[in-house]
Formats: structure tokens, sequence, C-alpha cells
């Protein structure tokens, strides 16, 4: 079996547990990202037409939500905290050193697919603040040393 | 399970809990985790065995303590002894001197008694004390007993008229008397009734709502239990932010054991009564803590609110009543039922009962989560409990209420914090966040972050809060980058009050709160920026690279 059906029978699963009801379309958006990674148009389109909803509200859903992402993210993702505590205590410049140092505009990913910068409103590791996550890996009490030096390690790792 | 079995379990664990002379708690919430609690906790499991004295030391996975910004934090009773910043490597030297010695380690302890001192738990009573994924912990300590009491003893007029003279009001931030609303609720027409437990906490810089799921998940379920008891509700969701993966693993498990026992699903404790629980999970969208919008966002719609009447009491949840509560206000009922109404509206002030938590953040020297009576002033809580601003710094505003809070000056901090001394300076209660500033931050561009946060997360269905807002940022744009003319300001002023009176729900409504608390305590700032296009504190007039 394919990994592409291997995926489907996944989706199909979770869209019967919720009986393809329509009032389930956050939850499957949910799973489905998790099970692809993102959500692509032709993913989007099968899951409209298997909830007998209009691809409208689907797209529009899907947009509307900042947590589903509708481009493949790089290998690596970097995520700067947006939260208040964290812009108070300058997660802005480590953000602006990260562009320089890794040719990147938050909001995209690199044209080598091996990086991309995103930012997030808040995860909650606000005593901790300024916060990045490199990966899944949250670095608190962040600077733009310890912040840059890390993502070159997983960059550095990814080369092989 | 029947009521008495409830009883007996609780004993149970208390001769078992009895059985240990030590309790080390590792708090295990997300605060703590990223920085190796459950590393901390594995290093502790080993080291109780390495010297011989597991049979004396419960080793236990707890929620927060609320001492955040020294992580991991372990907690070792009896005593109370808080370590901080405890590493896997620490751990033997504290099980050798502190257990097998009987001697605290000193230089590793957390000593703050202030943080500590001016906080009432009522709420986070539990927190950092019990392990939230076990359900034999909670009901130990009367956990599930208000539930019982209700069940056996009260009918639902009189768990309302508890929960009214209480003086209970909504945690959420707008203050609506919860006794109020579930009368609102009973009586609503059609059926089946709904709750939505709003755990949709978008508010950048808060994590009350994160921190009592994680720590206490059960008391969130208590509480819905009694609320659907008193109005009549068979079905409950619980709407959680999807960036809080640790707090929803910790409620899908009470959910499953509260099940397994009974205390949720048909014939809970053997009575007629039935209510089930389900999580939904939000998707990234700050409006949909608004009361309208939580019901499109649940329903499987874009989070767009929608004009109120109706209200949510007579047409929620796929047009049935519909009863939404925060799950700090929910937390609050079953000590309300337990020690009855008039003993929680003794606590904080008359109009405004109880207690709040807030995340306190920013410059400040002890950040982390406290639990405060209301009616305490925000100087206490920001010098008292915080330990004031951060060395190298000096107190400059304190921000209440979150992204549509107010920023408040020095003067202003005699202020007791309750919802209407707040509103009547410019900020709100709001979801619980008190960030600090400092002489490093500049208002002009405080008051920038903000909007451009309501800007993005303004859902675009009314024009004031659409069209409104993008205009005001562009005027801050213009300010920040020097292009800044003295007539910004009533232009600014002008707008904040349109957008705020003119918008359709509560994010366009205190969106310019920000704007307007600034322009009034402030003002200097802004001509300073306009006139001599100078930021003190070296925010602004960064030549920006154009996109």
């Amino acid at each position: 079996m394919s990994k592409d059906d291997n995926r489907r029978m996944l989706l199909e699963k979770t869209l019967k547990e919720n009986n393809y009801q329509g009032s389930a379309l956050l939850e499957i958006l949910h799973k489905a990202q998790g099970i692809y990674g993102f959500l692509s148009k032709d993913l989007l389109m099968d899951i409209s037409q298997s909830l007998n909803l209009p691809p409208s509200h689907v797209f529009g859903v899907a947009t509307f939500y900042s947590f589903f992402n509708l481009t493949k993210p790089g290998e690596h993702i970097v995520t700067g905290c947006m939260g208040t505590a964290c812009y108070v205590k300058g997660v802005d410049d480590i953000m602006q050193a990260i562009e320089r140092e890794f040719n990147i505009k938050r909001g995209e990913t690199r044209a080598d697919g091996k990086l991309s910068l995103f930012v997030t409103r808040c995860i909650g590791a606000c005593a901790m603040s300024p916060a990045i996550v490199v990966d899944a890996e949250v670095i608190g009490k962040a600077t733009k040393e310890i912040v840059i030096e890390r993502i070159k390690q997983v960059l550095g790792g990814a080369k092989e | 399970m029947k009521l008495a079995d409830l009883q007996t379990i609780a004993e149970h664990e208390v001769d078992f809990q009895r059985a240990y002379k030590y309790r080390i708690n590792v708090c295990c919430s997300s605060g703590c985790v990223p920085f190796g609690a459950f590393k901390v906790l594995e290093a502790f499991q080993e080291a109780v065995k390495e010297f011989g004295v597991e049979r004396e030391c419960k080793v236990a996975r707890t929620g927060c303590v609320g001492t955040c910004s020294v992580g991991p934090v372990v907690v070792i009773e009896p005593g109370d002894y808080i370590y901080q910043n405890v590493t896997p490597e620490k751990v033997r030297e504290i099980v050798r001197d502190h257990i097998v010695l009987g001697l605290p380690v000193k230089g590793m302890l957390y000593s703050n008694e202030a943080f500590f001192k001016k906080q009432k738990r009522l709420v986070l009573r539990n927190a950092g004390k019990i392990d939230p994924y076990r359900i034999q912990d909670y009901i130990a300590m009367g956990g599930y007993s208000a539930l019982v009491k209700c069940l056996a003893t009260m009918t639902p007029q009189g768990v309302i008229y508890e929960v009214s003279s209480s003086g209970l009001r909504g945690r959420g931030g707008a203050g609506f008397p919860t006794g109020q609303k579930w009368s609102l609720v009973a009586r609503g027409h059609g059926s089946p009734k709904y709750i939505v437990a709003n755990l949709d906490e978008g508010d950048p810089g808060v994590f009350a709502n994160r921190t009592l799921a994680e720590a206490d998940p059960h008391a969130i379920l208590e509480g819905m239990l009694i609320a659907a008891y008193a109005i009549g509700a068979e079905k409950g969701y619980i709407y959680i932010r999807a960036e809080y993966p640790l707090a929803i693993q910790t409620l899908q498990r009470a959910i499953a054991q509260a099940k397994s026992m009974s205390l949720l699903g048909s014939s809970i404790l053997e009575t007629p009564f039935k209510f089930g629980v389900e999580l939904r999970l939000g998707a990234g969208a700050f409006v949909a803590g608004e009361e309208t919008a939580i019901l499109a966002s649940v329903e499987g719609r874009r989070a767009m609110p929608r004009p109120r009447p109706p209200y949510p009491a007579n047409s929620g949840l796929w047009g049935k009543p519909t009863l939404i509560q925060n799950v700090e206000t929910l937390a609050n009922i079953p000590q309300i039922v337990l020690n009855g109404g008039l003993w929680f509206s003794k606590i904080g002030t008359p109009k405004c009962t109880g207690t709040k938590c807030f995340s306190l953040t920013g410059k400040i020297s002890n950040p982390g989560l406290i639990e405060v009576p209301m009616g305490i002033t925000l100087r206490e809580v920001v010098f008292d409990i915080g330990g004031g601003v951060q060395e190298n710094g000096k107190f400059k505003a304190v921000l209440v209420g979150g992204p549509s809070g107010g920023c408040l000056p020095e003067t202003l901090l005699e202020q007791p914090i309750d919802y209407e001394s707040l509103k009547k300076v410019g900020a709100i209660m709001g979801s619980g966040g008190i960030v600090v500033l400092d002489n490093h931050s500049c208002m002009v561009d405080t008051a920038k972050f903000f909007t451009e946060f309501c800007v993005d997360e303004s859902c675009g269905k009314c024009t004031p809060c659409r069209a409104g807002l993008p205009r005001v940022k562009g005027i801050f744009d213009a300010i920040t980058q020097g292009d800044g003319r003295m007539e910004d300001i009533a232009t600014l002023e002008k707008t904040g009050v349109y957008i705020r009176d003119a918008s359709l729900c509560g994010l366009g409504q205190t969106a310019p709160n920000p704007v307007i608390t600034t322009l009034r305590y402030f003002k200097d700032e802004y001509i300073e920026h306009i006139v001599k296009k100078r930021c003190k504190a070296g925010k602004c007039f960064k030549k920006e690279a154009k996109p």
C-alpha cells in the first residue's frame, strides 16, 4: 500500500468517526493537517466532497483559522512567540536577527525548503519569555546568539 | 458507582497517601515541561529507589505552583519546600540531603514568601498538590463531593440560588452575574440544552486557564456537571485552543476517568442525571473566545460573532439554550456548593466577590501565575507579589486585560482590581493578563503592537473593526517612522471612540483600549514622537526594509 493510500485511510477513519457531519469540520481539518502535514487544495476538495459541504465553506474555514497551514512547511520550523510578554522582552529583535542571518522573512519558507520562519500569538511560556520554538524544542529566556546557534545546529544536521 | 462509593475511594486514597512520609511534587505543566520537568520527574523516581526511600516518598507529577520563571519547580511536602531550577543532575543531592538526612538544600530553595503571602488560592487550591492524571487524587481532596451534595440534597433551583447568592461573576472578562445567567438558561425553551466551557485563552500573555486545566481538570468537569444539573443540560463542550496540547491531553484523560467511574455519561452516580462532555479544538482565532463566535466555531464554522439578541441563553448551539462559561468560573462552583454562597460572598469586595487568577508577566521580578482576592490593588500585585520591576528598569506602566486592555501609569496603581474600577480607568479585567512595562518599552510602540494584533484577529464582519483598525495602524506606522503630524492625535482619539462604540462584538469594542489609554496617560510620548521624532526607549524610527 502506498503512503498516500495509507493517509487516505486514516482520513477516512476520522471522517467516519465523525459520521461525515459538517459540524465536525474543524476536528477533521485538525486531523487532516496532522496526517498530511498541511492542507493542500486537493485535500480540501476531498474533504468538501466527503462532508457534502461547498468548497467555499471548507476553504473559508481553513483560511479563517491561523492554525491551519495551506502550504507545505519547511523541513525545519522556527516559530517566534509574539505574545505580549515576549514582545515586551524583545522577541522582535531576535526575529530580525534570524531574518538577517538566514535570509528569510517571517511567515515564509525558504526556497530550498529547509527552513520556515513563523510567528505565533503566545505559546504560554510567558514567564520564560522571550520564547522561540526550534522544531519541537522551546528555547526560553532566549537570546539572539543562543537561537541562531541552535538553528545552525539543526540546519547543519539536515545537510547530512 | 454509587454515592457512598465516592466516600470510600476518598478514605482509601487519604490512607494511601498518609502511608508516605514525604511527597515530592514535580510540576509538569507547560511552563516547566519545555525546560526538562519530565526528566526531573524520572530522575526523582530513580533517586528514591537508589537511596531506598521509595516507601516513604511518593513522587508525583503535578500541575503548576505558580513560580513559572524558576522552572522546573519541585515542591516537597510536608513543609512546602519549593526547589527552583531543578535539573536531573541536582536530584540526587536533593533526595540525599532532604529526604535521607532531613536537611533541605538551602541553596536551591525558592525563598520568596512575598510571592505567596497576598495570594488566595481557591480556584488553584489543588494546583501543584494533586496529580491531575489521577482522579483519585482529586477525590481525596474532597473532589466530586459537591456534585454528590447537589444530586443527593439539592434541587436545581437550590443550586442556582447558592450560585446567585455567592455573587460570582463571569471570569471570562465581561463579569456577568453567573447565577443570573444560569437561571436564564434554565428558563430557556428548547431541548437539549448545552454547556460550552470556554478555554479559548487567546490573549497573548495569558495562561491562567491553561494552567488550571493542566493542574486540576476535574474541578472544571465538576463545575460543568453541577451547572448541567442546575440548568438541565445534557451535553457539554470544552472549547480549547489547539496550541495547548498538554491541557488537551490532561482533559481528555480526566474525561475518560470520570466516564469510567460513572461521573459522566448516563445515570451518573446511579441517579437519573445524565451529562456528557466532549472537547472541541480551536484553531488560532482570538475572536473565537467571544460568546457567539465560540458557538459558530463549535458548530464547525468560521468563528464570526453575530448580533445579540437572540442571546445564547435562548438560542445558542444549534438554536438551543446554551450556557457559555469560562472554565475559571466553573472551577469556583464546587466550592460554592460545598461552603455555601454566603461564604463565597465574603471574599473579595461586596460587588465583586471571590478571587481572580492572573498571569503576571513582563519586566517584573517574579513573573508567574497568581490568584488574588478581588479588590487587591495593582500596586500590591506588581510590587508585593511581583516583587517590582526587574533590575535596571524603572516602572512605566502596567497593562491589564490583554491586547484589548488598558495601559495604566504609576499614578493609578492604587486602583483596586475589580470589574468596575478597571473599566473606569480604561482597562478591562479581560481573561486575566497583567503585563508590566518599564522604561525600555515605548508606549506608542506598545499601542501599535496591540493594534496590529487586533488587525490580524479582526474577523472582518463589521466595518468599524475591519476598516477602522487598519486605519489606526496606518497612523501608528506614520508616527513611528517619522511622518507623524499633530492632528494625528485627534484622529486617533476620534477613530478609537468610533471603533469602540460602533463595533459588533467585544473584540472591536475593546480593541482601541490600548490606544485610548496610552493617549490619555502617555500623550507626551506621542508628542515627542511627532515633534522631536525621538523615541526614548529606542523602539521606533528604525529603518525597516520595505517588502
